[in-house]
């Protein structure tokens, strides 16, 4: 059983309006269960609409979704994702520990487990030492970490990440990247991650989905065949450039059609 | 349903509600003699017509003579509002111009805000009921007219507000906006009126809403000690002395004087409509529970 | 220990207002003595302070009395608020509807509601002045409490739904905690205006042993020293009020941008 099957998925907004909007429109798509997708496209060409039907953050218009051979709102309630957002959503009001705590707190751990697991988590991101701080103490990498171990807390199967890097400098960003290769080794995870950035998403995955817009539908699923574990020597790896190029020109092909 | 159609009728329902309340509430007390049902423990408020008149006697009242044999309660209650809207404006002028001048110079100099500032805020702690007496006594002294008295405790009120939200307007330019005019090498006065000031409207309005309130509460509570015998606030004093006799017509002046409030808010609110762009115009509670409690409904259901 | 820097460093920041307070204490000082002020107009502070300095414990039993209203008024009108503020963020109808309530209610003087609580709860009993001062409260209240309530980000919701949390698990984690700073810049607010109108209330009627029927009684006997010393100390007890909300609210939200950058 694949970890998500996608068939024929379209997503309308205002529909019927003046101002109605074809965002997705028949995108099949499978995903297998440790697989890393990520997403590119230009801006609005509907890969993130795309996530949030797989998430169940809005419904899909058209077409099935299943996650883990369910649907989308049963396997939201089984707590199947994990969501990293653009910016981390830290909850102001709440240390460090606490913020990674709050899924836990949710579906009812009980404390002592909770603050073992966050601990835990905090580790995983390297930031055991900022469990006592306030969100604003940190920085922007260092908030996005915390972010990422609040949606590692409680063990997903799939973490669908919307940009979760795109505020942050380069330098942090390939320190970042790299960094969630590791967790993914150790945790064996599924993530669907929506980029902007070629490089990031050629780095990352084991397949690259290329969209184009209006209405946002795939034209190019690009598999990324560079060697495993991936480090820093991949970043100057011939075969890296070559895949740059692939990826560059299958969103080319999108501009120009 | 247009929004409109729907806020209306919501606001028609909880009319309808509290009506009922207050009007179950009064039956009820009549029918037990002013006991919680099937207790012996007293009712906190008596629902005698002396304590609670019905509602519609309230309006029934405002469109009966005042006197026997004189206007219509409704034409004296409007003739006095206008009178103790003219302080109340007078007021709000003066306060918003007084407010928004310490704005400006709490934003220009550090040292003033650091000195005037807590006085500022401890300025609204003082019982300005209080105070209205000895100004009164002033104003004789110096032979002002009474009504300037009563603009003078409006305009108190008034400044607060305006001082407070025009420091927030004129801060609340980004840092980056204030290094681009520095490498324009602007003028103090430059900055203020071409970033400052125009960045800070937003925050004003909001700021003079609360004003135009408060300008008509510090006109109504000035006319009190100053023995007014034409505006609001003495209508309200004789009503009050007259309650048990007709207490209708207390009930009928305080539902003008909100009216008399909502008026002048709702001049401000157009002035806002007219000079603020919909954009950069400050959420109100209405348009950020529209979009916000619409999100959170979808959300939460 | 105190930290002498620091300490120090506060001093320097607050001294130009304390220099302002004590040059306009000797400028008014000054204009009495020079121009010969009679107390009716105008008492100076020297003798205000003997005034108060004398009249101490009636000041005081006044002062107290009023104070314990304002509080309980301010507790009732918060309380009262809080609830409704819960279902107007809840059901829009509610919301819909009571915004015009809400704005009306700010618009009137609610002083005017004095003589009927007056009529309601009998002159002696203090009930009039708490539900005097807990409907002047309620409004900024409620108000502020419905804005923080709704004002969450989206993104917050997304990832509360994520989880598939509940409305409640919603309301308690996200929602209430966002309001929080919100619901201390109206108690704020509230603190000065709940005694303000504590005292404006008493003019119209209550116990002698309030600060309102003090000034009212004093002033009709021409006894302008304690008048003035009574509403010294109402402002006083505004001030106080308002300083414990701002203590309690470094306490309870250390980590809000007005708390942290103070």
């Amino acid at each position: 059983m694949s970890a998500l099957s996608l068939r024929g998925v379209g997503k309308v907004f205002n529909p019927g309006s003046d101002q109605e909007v074809q965002a997705v429109h028949g995108v099949d798509l499978s995903v297998e269960r440790g697989e890393f997708i990520s997403v590119i496209g230009p801006s609005g060409c509907g890969k993130s609409t795309l996530l949030r039907l797989i998430g169940d953050l809005t419904p899909p218009s058209s077409g099935t979704v299943s996650v883990n051979g369910k649907t989308p709102a049963r396997a939201r309630l089984d707590r199947d994702y994990g969501m990293v957002f653009q910016s981390a959503t830290l909850l102001e009001w709440r240390r460090v520990a606490a913020n990674v705590e709050l899924p836990l707190e949710i579906m009812g751990m009980d404390a002592a487990e909770r603050s073992r697991q966050a601990a835990a988590m905090l580790g995983l991101v390297q930031l055991d030492r900022f469990a006592n701080h306030y969100p604003w103490q940190l920085s922007g990498g260092m908030q996005q970490r915390v972010a990422i171990a609040r949606a590692l807390a409680f063990k997903p199967s799939i973490l669908l990440m919307d940009e979760p890097f795109g505020a942050l400098d380069e330098m942090t960003r390939e320190r970042m990247q790299s960094e969630l290769l590791r967790i993914r080794a150790e945790t064996g995870t599924t993530v669907v991650f929506v980029t902007h950035s070629i490089p990031e998403a050629v780095f990352l995955s084991t397949r690259v989905v290329i969209m184009s817009p209006r209405p946002g539908t795939i034209t190019e699923v690009v598999d990324i065949d560079l060697p495993e574990p991936r480090s820093d020597d991949t970043r100057e790896d011939q075969r890296f450039f070559e895949l740059l190029t692939d990826v560059r020109e299958g969103l080319r092909a999108v501009e120009d059609s | 349903m247009s929004p409109n159609a729907r806020r209306l009728l919501s606001f028609l329902g909880i009319l309808a509600v509290l009506i009922a309340m207050w009007e179950g509430y009064k039956w009820m007390g009549t029918a037990t003699g002013g006991v919680w049902p099937g207790t012996g423990i007293g009712l906190p408020v008596r629902t005698n017509e002396r304590s609670m008149p019905h509602t519609w006697d309230v309006v029934i009242a405002l469109l009966r003579p005042a006197r026997r044999g004189g206007e219509m309660l409704l034409l004296v209650l409007v003739r006095a509002a206008l009178f103790t809207w003219r302080s109340a404006l007078l007021g709000f002028v003066l306060g918003s111009a007084v407010g928004f001048g310490l704005g400006v110079l709490f934003v220009r100099s550090a040292l003033a805000e650091r000195g005037l500032m807590p006085h500022v805020v401890a300025s609204q702690t003082v019982p300005i009921l209080a105070i209205a007496p000895i100004l009164v006594v002033w104003a004789g002294r110096l032979n002002v007219t009474r009504w300037l008295v009563v603009a003078v405790v409006s305009a108190y009120l008034a400044f607060f507000p305006v001082a407070i939200n025009t420091l927030r307007g004129l801060r609340s330019p980004d840092a980056t906006a204030s290094e681009l005019m520095r490498s324009y090498a602007a003028t103090p006065n430059q900055v203020l009126w071409k970033l400052q000031v125009p960045a800070a409207l937003p925050y004003l309005f909001p700021a003079l809403k609360i004003a135009a309130t408060a300008s008509i509460i510090g006109a109504i509570v000035g006319e009190l000690p100053a023995s007014m015998p034409d505006g609001l606030g003495r209508a309200i004093l004789n009503f009050a002395a007259a309650f048990s006799a007709a207490p209708e017509k207390l009930f009928a002046s305080i539902l003008v004087a909100s009216m008399v409030g909502i008026g002048f808010v709702g001049v401000v609110v157009l002035a806002e409509r007219i000079l603020i762009p919909p954009s950069r115009r400050l959420e109100d509670l209405g348009e950020a529970a529209g979009q916000r409690g619409g999100r959170l409904k979808e959300v939460v259901a | 220990m105190t930290d002498r820097p620091e300490f120090l460093r506060k001093v320097y920041f607050r001294l130009p207002a304390i220099g302002i307070f004590v040059g306009g204490l000797i400028v008014w000082e000054g204009m009495v003595r020079a121009f010969d002020i009679k107390g009716f107009i105008l008492p100076a502070p020297t003798a205000i302070a003997a005034t108060f300095a004398s009249e101490t414990s009636d000041l005081l039993a006044a002062g107290a009395g009023t104070f314990s209203t304002a509080l309980a008024g301010l507790l009732l009108g918060g309380f009262l608020a809080f609830f409704t503020a819960l279902a107007a963020a809840r059901w829009r109808f509610v919301r819909d509807g009571a915004l015009p309530f809400a704005i009306a209610a700010n618009s009137t003087p609610i002083v005017v509601l004095a003589p009927i609580a007056n009529s309601w709860f009998g002159l002696r009993s203090p009930f009039g002045s708490i539900f005097v001062v807990a409907v002047l409260v309620f409004f900024p209240v409620m108000i502020n409490l419905v804005r923080g309530l709704l004002s969450v980000e989206a993104s917050g919701i997304e990832l509360m739904e994520s989880y598939a949390a509940g409305r409640r698990t919603t309301l308690w984690k996200l929602q209430l905690p966002n309001a929080t700073p919100y619901l201390f810049s109206a108690l704020k607010v509230a603190a000065a205006l709940s005694l303000i109108g504590a005292i404006v209330k008493e003019f119209f009627g209550g116990s002698q042993e309030r600060l309102g029927q003090y000034i009212t009684t004093k002033a009709g006997l021409l006894q302008f020293e304690e008048a003035w010393a009574a509403i010294v100390l109402a402002s006083l007890f505004g001030i106080a009020l308002y300083n414990i909300v701002v203590l309690i609210e470094r306490r309870v939200i250390p980590w809000h941008v007005s708390v942290r950058n103070a």
